[in-house]
């Protein structure tokens, strides 16, 4: 038949395509790697400039900093320092351990610390970091607000010797030693400065693993360091990570055996996600907390008084147990303060120190909205972005429930902002009219790291615009508080005034999620959902 | 010939001039992009400002375009915001989504020319009928459906290929990606031909080359098909430029890393220099296609003559 000649033509003609290419690809997994999921980083892969989760995951594998948060407990553990001193909570003497080496084989010396932190705070080098350097005496000096940096290095540090130097601060900050374990603080070696766009392409440090090749945007291959000098030396020969741009993808892929580890399951699959991987499924609580924020610049939403019953009776209208159960499927929890239980009683979580105002309560709700005037103009939005995430399903379940609670179908509604660059430049510049949606991912495990850089006056993630005398005096009190216990007392004194203020309703705290193959095992994700891969085994 | 061809060129530099403004005008009206790569931290003003200094986003709208065009003519398309230049970036993306177009132009072509032919000539029977259901069906189905559906299917439930595409995306990995783009124009290319030979089946030429005793397969191959195609060849010409620019769906479902992730991911993080460097690219590619379309038609059909 004429047809049948055709169609053995076209199934030549792919099989000539096949033949030719066959054999290029495939997953090509040798026996100990791990595959696992990744999002391209936004930024360079370097220390200082690596802001995100994605950049984290390369830097907690290529890098040992002076501390280390433990992948279970979150506590600042020594790992490069050997002893880090004070007398005053102000001036800090540095003491490292010997045998550090980069995967280059050069050494990691007090110097290694010092000019890496000197590069990350120098505004010319334009680190998004910088800001974890303002501690430091001379920061202004090396990035001033405005005009041009007047000094090249921060004064308050000083390499005594090889293995020592000293920090002064430019304020008391007791619990400044326990920030170092964030990526900013990472050592680097020479090499960095000496060629640098080379070093981007294929990122030297001292970790467990090294780079064994950098494709940008698609994967990045992590080999273990055999002569890793320190206590955690890699369990598996590598990790491979991939890139994907849908998590959806990225769970097929794990499904169909093609990938060992996704870090993040996608919403739409959490209803399945219990029968398809039974306990290979991780849902643990990490550092991070959701709030709705006020704008308190604006006359609607701000000042005290009746204000605040209003928006006191807006976080009683809102039932998170329902909202966490139902469209989160138990990967969050309901929040009864504003830190997260990551960081354990003892720093400073504490269970329903919001008390009744973060309970959901219709009656008492509706009398103190009632009670402060009633909604601004009858009204309100809930500002969120559409372009990421499942934000949409949540803002809109919140506003059903306020819409519920005052029995009216109209009192509030979703107002999505396109795109995440166009919702943050309008609560810089100020633009919000109503609540927003806010996220706070901790960068080290500290109370104070959730509540000071978050609500104290003029700080920098301070997007509600919320200034109290009160909760400024508290905070630099506990700061200035050498004992651990003293200072989180204070920081709870100090939550407790955003109790009573509610500049940002506690939403709920979010757990990490990830899932992974059989082939696998030992998986476990640290406090901040990134999985600790240095200690996954492979069958 | 020659002329023509060279006015032809001469048309398409305002055509790239206009569309490059557009485009960079679009994207920067989308705001300042330098407050989204610092998270939910608040951008510590110094920092912001020397960025946006260095990214030339301080000046006013006419003079970064100025400065951008200026930099395109010496082959600079800028940097992506990971530090990465776009040209790099492109020497990334392309190839790939090339090899994809590829695949999904030479199935769309093989498979819907000869369904075309095949119901074409037998108009109204019931070879015709099913075609033009199964067609229906396809054209039907939105890409993103077709995609997660078969991917489920042959990645998943039977194993039979990968679900994904790997870093390299050779030829085989893309065999199943390429048919998913190509479905919706394959329904098309199949309609076309069809009507196209069911018209021209009638025709004098084909008689005559019938009298003159003439085989059937060369009466079909050389003589109605050779005249049939000229509206499918227009339609695939297009149809190149689409898939290159349009496969962002297929390019997210399959995790290809081409020209559609690299618009999608500049788009979400408005990546100014990434989305109208890609996206010039992509006008020149339609350009240029429909170039070579028109003078496909003198090749299909003797009588069209360019002066």
């Amino acid at each position: 038949m004429r047809g049948a000649r055709r169609a053995k033509w076209a199934v030549c003609a792919i099989a000539v395509a096949l033949a030719a290419t066959a054999c290029g690809g495939g997953g090509g997994e040798s026996s100990g790697v791990v595959s696992s999921s990744w999002g391209d980083p936004q930024n360079p892969l370097e220390p200082a400039n690596t802001n995100e989760v994605q950049g984290g995951k390369v830097m907690e594998m290529l890098f040992r900093g002076l501390k280390r948060y433990n992948p279970k407990t979150g506590a600042a553990e020594n790992v490069v320092a050997d002893r880090i001193e004070t007398t005053d909570s102000q001036n800090f003497t540095v003491k490292l351990k010997g045998g550090w080496t980069f995967s280059n084989g050069e050494s990691v010396t007090a110097k290694s610390f010092v000019d890496a932190w000197n590069y990350g705070a120098a505004l010319g080098n334009k680190q998004k970091n910088s800001s974890f350097f303002q501690y430091i005496d001379g920061y202004d000096k090396v990035h001033p607000d405005s005009g041009t940096p007047t000094a090249k290095t921060l004064s308050g540090l000083v390499v005594k010797d090889d293995k020592t130097f000293t920090v002064k601060l430019n304020q008391k900050f007791s619990s400044w030693p326990d920030t170092l374990g964030y990526s900013a603080f990472m050592p680097l070696p020479q090499a960095f400065y000496k060629d640098h766009s080379a070093w981007l392409k294929k990122p030297v440090g001292n970790g467990p693993y090294t780079v064994d090749s950098y494709t940008k945007g698609s994967a990045l291959k992590l080999r273990k360091w055999d002569k890793y000098p320190g206590p955690d030396p890699a369990q598996n020969d590598g990790i491979d990570l991939r890139v994907y741009t849908d998590t959806n993808t990225a769970y097929t892929d794990l499904q169909a055996g093609n990938l060992d580890l996704v870090d993040d399951v996608p919403a739409a699959q959490l209803k399945n996600v219990k029968r398809d991987l039974g306990d290979r499924y991780i849902n643990q609580p990490a550092g991070i907390i959701q709030t709705l924020t006020f704008p308190m610049y604006e006359k609607d939403w701000g000042g005290s008084g009746e204000k605040e019953k209003l928006r006191q009776g807006i976080s009683m209208a809102i039932n998170r147990e329902q909202i966490t159960d139902e469209i989160f499927r138990k990967t969050r929890t309901p929040a009864t303060d504003w830190t997260s239980p990551v960081l354990g009683a003892q720093g400073g979580y504490k269970a329903g120190l919001c008390g009744g105002a973060c309970a959901f309560d219709p009656k008492k709700a509706k009398q103190l909205i009632q009670e402060a005037g009633g909604l601004p103009g009858g009204k309100m939005t809930l500002g969120y972005n559409a372009d990421a995430g499942s934000h949409k399903d949540w803002i809109d379940a919140i506003c059903n429930s306020i819409n519920n609670t005052l029995g009216s179908d109209r009192a509030c509604v979703g107002a999505p902002v396109g795109t995440f660059a166009d919702f943050r430049n309008k609560i810089q510049s100020k633009q919000m009219t109503g609540p927003f949606r806010a996220g706070w991912q901790m960068d080290y495990p500290l109370i104070q790291n959730f509540l000071q850089p978050l609500y104290y006056t003029g700080a920098s993630s301070n997007d509600g615009k919320f200034s109290n005398a009160g909760f400024d005096k508290l905070v630099n009190e506990a700061n200035a508080q050498t004992d651990v216990a003293k200072a989180v007392g204070k920081f709870q004194d100090a939550e407790k005034i955003l109790a009573q203020q509610m500049p940002a309703i506690p939403l709920w705290y979010q757990n990490g999620s990830g899932g992974y193959s059989d082939r696998i095992t030992d998986v476990s994700l640290n406090p901040f959902s990134v999985p600790v891969y240095n200690e996954i085994k492979v069958k | 010939m020659g002329r023509y061809v060279i006015r032809r060129l001469l048309q398409m530099i305002p055509v790239f001039i206009g569309s490059t403004f557009l485009i960079f005008f679009m994207v920067y009206a989308l705001g300042d992009p330098v407050a989204a790569l610092f998270g939910d931290r608040a951008p510590d003003p110094a920092t912001a400002a020397q960025i946006r200094h260095d990214l030339f986003l301080d000046q006013p709208l006419w003079k970064q375009y100025l400065h951008y065009m200026g930099q395109i003519f010496q082959g600079n398309f800028g940097t992506a915001f990971n530090g990465q230049s776009v040209t790099e970036l492109m020497a990334d993306a392309f190839p790939v989504t090339v090899r994809l177009t590829i695949v999904a132009i030479v199935i769309e072509m093989i498979v819907g020319v000869v369904l075309g032919v095949f119901s074409g000539l037998r108009r109204g029977r019931s070879v015709d009928t099913s075609v033009l259901l199964l067609t229906l069906v396809v054209v039907s189905i939105p890409t993103f459906v077709s995609g997660y559906v078969l991917q489920f299917l042959f990645g998943v439930q039977w194993g039979w290929a990968a679900p994904t595409v790997s870093t390299d995306a050779p030829l085989n990995e893309l065999l199943l990606p390429g048919l998913v783009l190509a479905l919706v124009s394959l329904a098309y290319v199949t309609r076309l031909t069809r009507t196209s030979i069911a018209e021209n089946a009638r025709a004098d030429y084909v008689r005559t080359a019938i009298a003159k005793g003439l085989p059937r397969h060369r009466v079909v191959t050389r003589h109605l098909l050779r005249n049939s195609l000229i509206p499918v060849v227009t339609f695939i010409g297009t149809d190149i430029g689409a898939l290159m620019g349009g496969a962002i769906v297929t390019e997210r479902i399959f995790n290809i890393h081409g020209v559609g992730f690299q618009l999608y991911q500049g788009i979400l993080r408005q990546n100014s220099p990434t989305v109208v460097g890609f996206v010039t690219i992509l006008v020149l590619v339609f350009l240029v296609a429909n170039l070579l379309v028109d003078l496909l038609y003198a090749v299909l059909d003797p009588r069209i003559r360019y002066a």
